[in-house]
């Protein structure tokens, strides 16, 4: 999976978890204000990740990721290392 | 304090209509809401009947974060309860601004449970369960899911009383309200309709297997009947005071005058006459109303062999005189469960408000108990001014309340 597939793939899989505008998403823009997550959406979001990308964020890596290009950097180094 | 209760806003969602304008029409028509599912039979039921209902979508009309917590019976709680506050004329400025409570029949909700488990055994991660499950498992989950959208400020909990938990719960909001503890308690039942919760009790045989023709499996109080059809949905009834009715201007529907409950004290599943003749009579005493005062029945009777022998001998006890008509509604929906007790009561206000008795389909000839009712077999033009409805359950919990035309 390239970056931009992954990208988009978790653009497409955020937009429908948590209904919010597509528009809305950009690399700059804060993960949690702009999904509106709560302490319970995170445990959805590590559903959402686990069920589709087949790794489990841990709580803890949560503290590190602020805006959607720190979630997708993440992603992408647990894709690469789970391949 | 005693206050008068009356009953302020209506609202359904069950196998014989989404709303109260369907479900009044085909109470009228005598339309089943029964049908056959082969996933049952394929999953090792004995019977695969049960009540239909339509999904519904509630993507678009309600936040996510309200929607992950709601199990399909808390759905169909919601749409009945936005009803039921939309035609009391109850919006969220007075929600906000007002101590409504919430007392809603429930007695489980298995398939989240189920589905949970699944998950876990696959996963072995309880992380990967998501949110919403914890608040779709709990028995209370109607109630922390109702108070939570509408923002209730009042008396908030589950009322569990297996098939008289609807009834109950409107029993209870009355207690609070005629004690001047509540001014508007939203009340009702729910009940899921899926294989998961319903395995358990196929296993007792308590099933039809009339399965060739499913509209005429339940036949409530005939000689033929071999068992209920498993159903649900949900049904919501605004109670409030006759003070805060009037204050607001509110639509009021009719009073709730009576309330009566016993237990049996005896077998888990098998009913007594005395317990329902005790519920019945206390109802009668608590409405300060004769037997020949009440003009319709609408009987708990769920068309198993047993139980509707016990009801049919308890109502002709008391009303053997003056043969007042009865019917259960049952014969339509099937077995609402925790539901029942609540939309027997909207069943019954739609039949006092338009002036009608919903018959008792299904019904061939009478065994020797049900022909000493007076069975409404087809439906009845008529006015009803009171109406008394029963609802018992396991364990021998027995629930009777009654509702008239207000005067003024």
């Amino acid at each position: 999976m390239t970056e931009a597939e992954l990208i988009e793939k978790v653009n497409d899989l955020l937009v429908e978890e948590f209904e919010v505008d597509r528009a809305a998403i950009s690399p700059d823009a804060v993960l949690k204000d702009t999904l509106g997550l709560d302490s319970l959406d995170y445990v959805d979001l590590v559903v959402v990740i686990e069920s589709n990308f087949g790794f489990k964020v841990k709580p803890e890596d949560f503290m590190g990721i602020v805006t959607f290009q720190d979630f997708y950097s993440y992603a992408l180094k647990r894709v690469t290392e789970k391949v | 304090m005693i206050n008068r209760v009356v009953i302020t806003g209506l609202g359904v969602y069950s196998t014989i209509g989404k709303n109260l304008e369907e479900v009044r029409n085909s109470l009228y028509a005598g339309k089943s809401g029964i049908g056959f599912d082969q996933e049952r039979k394929e999953f090792g039921f004995r019977s695969g009947l049960t009540g239909v209902i339509e999904k519904p979508i509630l993507k678009g009309q309600l936040d996510r974060r309200l929607r992950v917590g709601l199990p399909e019976q808390g759905e169909y709680a919601f749409l009945a309860t936005q009803e039921a506050l939309a035609n009391a004329r109850i919006d969220m400025d007075f929600l906000e601004a007002n101590d409504v409570g919430i007392l809603y029949g429930n007695d489980s909700s298995a398939k989240p449970v189920i589905e949970a488990t699944d998950t876990l055994r696959a996963k072995r991660d309880t992380m990967l369960l998501g949110s919403g499950s914890v608040f779709q498992s709990m028995n209370s989950t109607v109630t922390m899911n109702l108070s939570t959208i509408f923002k209730l400020k009042g008396i908030n909990f589950t009322i569990s009383g297996a098939c008289a938990s609807g009834s109950h719960s409107i029993g209870m909001g009355y207690f609070l309200i005629k004690h001047g503890l509540q001014q508007q308690v939203i009340c009702g039942g729910a009940q899921e309709l899926n294989m998961y919760s319903m395995g358990s009790f196929d296993a007792l045989s308590a099933f039809s297997t009339k399965e060739s023709n499913p509209i005429t499996a339940s036949k409530p109080f005939d000689k033929n009947r071999d068992g209920l059809v498993p159903s649900g949905g949900a049904a919501t009834v605004i109670l409030e005071s006759y003070e805060s009715a009037i204050k607001r201007g509110a639509p009021i529907l009719a009073e709730l005058v009576g309330y009566g409950f016993s237990s049996n004290g005896s077998h888990i599943s098998q009913p007594s006459v005395d317990g329902l003749v005790k519920s019945m009579e206390m109802a009668m005493r608590d409405a300060g109303l004769t037997n020949a005062e009440i003009d319709y029945i609408n009987a708990h009777a769920t068309s198993t062999p047993v139980g509707d022998g016990f009801e049919a001998r308890a109502i002709d006890k008391l009303f053997s005189d003056v043969k007042t008509p009865v019917s259960s509604t049952k014969s339509m929906t099937g077995h609402e469960c925790w539901m029942a007790g609540a939309s027997e009561i909207v069943y019954s206000m739609l039949m006092l408000q338009n002036s009608f008795i919903a018959p008792n389909i299904n019904f061939e000839s009478p065994d020797d108990d049900s022909a000493k009712l007076n069975l409404a077999t087809k439906t009845i033009d008529k006015n009803i001014d009171v109406f008394l409805s029963n609802s018992f359950g396991f364990g021998g919990t027995n629930s009777s309340l009654i509702v008239r035309k207000i005067k003024k």
